[in-house]
């Protein structure tokens, strides 16, 4: 997959691990970063052809963004989303690892159905596609999967996706069985009971609007089950989105025991809050529901203390028959992939996050928890990068994206941010026109 | 005297004006409505569709007459037996509708927001006749209506609305228009009939109904549904009467002129006693179903002016 030899010269370098962002030039060889120096001379400038070096004039490149949890709709609904738009989709917004989640229909919960994801995502997609599978047959909550088989095939994490495991025998067992084989358990924590039919966060705002909703609570409660069934099995465990303030003393707390516990946060989560429903907009509706201001400002803090270590797009393509429905009706989701580094930068623009932080937990931490060894601006780090001007104003227009769905809350937004080009295995995959 | 609305969706939308507005033509078709001669041509050759996906007698029927002594043709379409089950979305009935050229769509949904969307995608005139839980704004301006006769003002009162807020959009609807016009709201029900978020509305919360009814000037009653008492809301019928039931103790803590309403129909002898619903000193039920009629005709009239005043926006 290595592409030419690269030189990519007068970039800002936002280095996560050292929390850094300065001036310097990066070489790359046999896609991977054989040198980054601050210093430029005919000993890098003479390794690489003419018209394989790249100006940044002073552009940020970043490592490319680990989006765990993203939806492509293979097998069961391409028409709203195939591996080779998502593909296309993730290297126009600077995503160089896609995550996949096996909430298809069918359900990927076999050997085979997990060859079929990964063959398609090398013939169709530019980007890295790793696939997970699912923890229960056919997400249904009562038997385990061939865990041993799917890792062995090439599962890099164990999900049932939104579908809350509520049996907890189950899940425990399960829980053990991936323990033992060392595999990453991701689980979405929510008190299935109470959140049964809920559209919105329940408070004034869907008392006002009529909606059934869920409080807060059932978050906070479906962690704290999780983190019990954690320390009782020691399995690895990530919680896909923490999106509430009342959630995160708990986590913090698993954290300080020394569980192998990490959290995971959306960009909706952190860039919107539950007015942004208004009149029952439907492309707002995402799962969790969208939370309070206060706890958006949480979510945000807990990123920037790293107490919440990663951030996804949470990626769900829907087609417009599915959002054009009576609120409580319509499907949930948004799409995430092209729109996910704009987005963030907001909390760039207002001071709220800094890009070292922003990038630990959008590329970093998700590679490490993965075992990856993506995610890192060091030398000898595969070359997936992403040269991007973060101050480019634009107006978002969903019918522009790539995706095949345009199910995307910031239609029309202003955002700041676009991404210039896109590098994967030192490959370019995207290249702004 | 002025109502710029285009569609009556909800309350929330009003402005205190505008409910004064239509409240007054309201009260003048009221007059119009006990002549002997109730008819008026002032919707004449304009189509009225009733759409109700969920069942309704009572609405469906005061809508149909209010558009009838206005002279519309008036066409009313029980939704929730053909299409719906069909599997036609909205948006698809939006757009047969479209076809048919009505000038006013009379909606009712089970969905909260149903009826906005609609609103969104048809080129007349929405009156929401009630959608899920969210709002039912005919029903709060008829009981406002309805108070402002009783009381001779719709300001400055205590009224104490009793029962099922949760799942009420008469309870919503009521709440914005009542806070509106500069009224103490009382929210008096248990705490599994109160939505969340109850503490921000600015209302004052009542779980015990005597200290809630204590020298309020209008009890509002609200229906309890069936469903709910199966032991998911509350322990029984009994144990709700006994605690939540209007009787006439319960209402001897209330002002000595308090009025008593429910916007039916009644469950007797579970939220409201037969005797106090016939007391025709405190009961003003019959009244409000009389001035539902009203109101729906002052509805229509001011939203079938703003479609006239409205000129090229069908023709493209």
């Amino acid at each position: 997959m290595a592409g030419a030899d690269l030189l990519i010269t007068g970039a800002r370098i936002v280095d996560p691990e050292a929390g850094t962002v300065e001036d310097g030039h990066v070489l790359i060889e046999d896609g991977r970063i054989s040198e980054i120096t601050s210093e430029i001379g005919p000993r890098l400038t003479e390794r690489v052809a003419p018209e394989n070096r790249v100006e940044a004039g002073g552009k940020m490149l970043a490592p490319g963004i680990v989006d765990i949890g993203v939806k492509v709709c293979e097998p069961g609904e391409r028409h709203k989303e195939s591996y080779k738009t998502a593909g296309a989709a993730a290297a126009a917004g600077g995503v160089t690892t896609l995550v996949t989640r096996p909430d298809t229909d069918p359900v990927i919960d076999t050997p085979e159905a997990l060859e079929f994801i990964r063959r398609r995502g090398q013939e169709a997609a530019p980007v890295r596609v790793l696939p997970m599978a699912a923890l229960t047959k056919g997400r249904a909550g009562t038997e385990m999967t061939e865990l041993g088989f799917l890792l062995d095939a090439g599962a890099v994490a164990f999900t049932d996706c939104d579908r809350v495991i509520a049996d907890t025998r189950v899940l425990t067992r399960a829980l053990t069985y991936a323990q033992g084989l060392g595999a990453l358990v991701i689980g979405h924590p929510q008190e299935p009971g109470l959140s049964r039919g809920a559209a919105a966060t329940s408070g004034k705002f869907a008392s006002l609007r009529g909606l059934p909703a869920v409080s807060p609570m059932a978050e906070r409660m479906g962690l704290d089950r999780d983190i019990a069934l954690v320390e009782m099995t020691g399995v690895r465990y990530h919680a896909d989105q923490i999106t509430t303030i009342r959630a995160l003393p708990a986590l913090e707390r698993a954290k300080r025991n020394g569980f192998d516990v990490t959290a995971g946060t959306s960009i909706h989560h952190l860039t919107l809050n539950e007015l942004d429903l208004a009149d029952y907009r439907t492309f707002f509706k995402v799962k969790p529901p969208l939370r309070s201001e206060e706890d958006r400002q949480a979510v945000i803090e807990a990123v920037r203390s790293g107490l919440i270590d990663t951030i996804s797009s949470m990626h769900t393509p829907q087609d417009e028959e599915s959002k054009r429905l009576p609120f409580e009706e319509a499907a949930s989701g948004a799409v995430g992939l092209e729109t996910m580094l704009p987005v963030l930068l907001r909390l760039y623009h207002s001071g709220e996050l800094e890009l070292p932080a922003l990038f630990r937990a959008l590329s970093l931490n998700p590679a490490r928890r993965l075992g990856l060894e993506a995610g890192r601006m060091a030398k000898g780090a595969p070359a997936d990068l992403m040269l991007f001007d973060p101050d480019k104003p634009f107006i978002l227009d969903r019918f522009k994206l790539l995706s095949k769905s345009k199910n995307t809350p910031f239609d029309n937004a202003r955002l700041q941010g676009r991404v210039l080009m896109t590098l994967v295995g030192g490959r370019v995959v995207y290249r702004a026109g | 005297m002025r109502f710029d609305q285009r569609h009556l969706l909800g309350i929330e939308s009003l402005r205190p004006d505008e409910i004064t507005t239509l409240l007054d033509l309201a009260d003048r078709y009221a007059t119009l409505n006990r002549s002997r001669q109730k008819r008026s041509g002032i919707l004449s050759g304009l189509t009225q569709i009733n759409m109700f996906f969920e069942n309704s007698t009572r609405t469906q029927a005061s809508f149909e007459l209010a558009g009838k002594r206005l002279g519309a043709d008036v066409m009313s379409m029980a939704m929730g037996a053909s299409s719906i089950k069909k599997g036609e979305t909205l948006i698809d009935t939006a757009l047969t509708l479209n076809a048919m050229h009505p000038d006013l769509l009379v909606v009712r949904h089970p969905n909260s927001g149903a009826v906005d969307l609609l609103a969104q995608k048809v080129n007349c005139a929405v009156v929401n006749a009630g959608d899920g839980r969210h709002e039912h704004p005919t029903q709060a301006l008829l009981d406002a209506l309805t108070i402002r006769r009783a009381k001779g003002r719709l300001h400055r009162l205590t009224v104490a609305i009793c029962g099922d807020i949760a799942h009420s959009r008469v309870a919503r609807s009521n709440l914005l228009l009542l806070h509106k016009m500069e009224n103490r709201v009382r929210l008096v029900g248990p705490p599994t009939l109160m939505p969340a978020g109850i503490e921000d509305f600015g209302v004052e919360v009542y779980h015990d109904m005597e200290e809630g009814l204590r020298d309020a000037d209008v009890v509002m009653m609200l229906r309890l549904q069936r469903e709910r008492m199966d032991g998911g809301f509350i322990p029984s019928e009994r144990e709700y009467f006994y605690r939540y039931g209007l009787d006439a103790e319960k209402l001897s803590v209330a002002k000595p002129d308090a009025i008593v309403m429910h916007p039916g129909p009644m469950n007797r002898g579970v939220e409201i006693d037969g005797t106090i619903a016939d007391d025709i000193n405190r009961s003003v039920i019959q009244e409000q179903v009389e001035m539902g009629v009203a109101v729906r005709m002052a509805a229509l009239d001011l939203l079938a002016r703003n479609l006239r005043a409205r000129p090229t926006e069908l023709t493209a």
